[in-house]
């Protein structure tokens, strides 16, 4: 789906990236540990988050994320903001929480991500 | 924490490296910054770009590591609260660096600090442990 059917289904204002806005995404992770969201193997993804830091945004960038929505109406500082901008990271904000945002993606057909297996534990 | 490896990320994008070798060695340098920014008062982190390879060295005079079996344990961590606040410090960092790595050798001397090089293959299918199974 692309990132303004997400915004739409999701509620989300855009901080940043309007212009990006026709970006595809068919994934999504939602997590608020950043070290969980660098032992994903795939690219492309939605990360959706409870952080507004600057260091989400920029595992978001290292990781090739196509962009950021942040949970449960948190809203990131300027600098944080100008940074995804510059990054070229879109950043979309909803006022719902983690579950029913990834509820209501999964239900548009977005998928999870693969993560980078840490252990034999839970199969 | 991850001003270093989103820098080094743009470096290597502008000097044409593979995209899969940026990815893999943004996601070292960022667990190796971050455990530098967690447990030292600074370190040095050095990028060096071949035909064949990239390398990362990180070099600290923090503590240390006390038992280097430990820290290869998913889910083992001694970081501070606000590290777990940030979203950091879950223990995941060395194996996540190490799986990324083709070569990763981390020397480490209680009270003395540590270091660490780490190695990404550009050309063709290095990787170690990633066992070559049937067609592969």
């Amino acid at each position: 789906m692309k990132l303004r059917e997400v915004a739409e289904v999701t509620q989300a204002e855009v901080l940043t990236g309007r212009e990006l806005l026709e970006r595809e995404v068919d994934k999504g992770c939602g997590a608020d540990l950043l070290s969980d969201v660098l032992s994903v193997v795939e690219e492309n993804f939605l990360l959706v988050t409870g952080m507004v830091t600057l260091q989400a945004v920029r595992v978001a960038e290292v990781m090739n994320a196509a962009a950021v929505l942040i949970v449960r109406g948190k809203r990131p500082l300027e600098p944080v903001i100008a940074y995804a901008e510059e990054a070229g990271i879109p950043l979309l904000a909803t006022q719902k929480g983690m579950f029913e945002t990834c509820g209501l993606l999964y239900s548009r057909g977005l998928r999870p991500t693969r993560f980078r297996r840490v252990s034999e534990y839970a199969g | 924490m991850g001003a270093v490896s989103t820098q080094i990320r743009r470096i290597l994008r502008e000097l044409g490296v593979e995209p899969e070798v940026v990815r893999r060695v943004g996601i070292i340098c960022f667990e190796g910054e971050t455990n530098i920014a967690i447990f030292t008062k600074g370190g040095r982190i050095t990028l060096m770009v071949w035909d064949d390879r990239v390398e990362l060295f990180f070099a600290d005079n923090g503590p240390g590591i006390e038992d280097l079996e430990l820290v290869r344990r998913p889910g083992y961590s001694t970081a501070p609260d606000w590290a777990r606040e940030l979203g950091f410090g879950a223990g995941m960092g060395i194996p996540n660096m190490e799986k990324n790595a083709d070569t990763f050798v981390l020397r480490s001397r209680p009270g003395k600090g540590t270091a660490i090089r780490a190695t990404v293959w550009r050309k063709g299918n290095e990787r170690q442990g990633s066992s070559a199974g049937p067609g592969a």
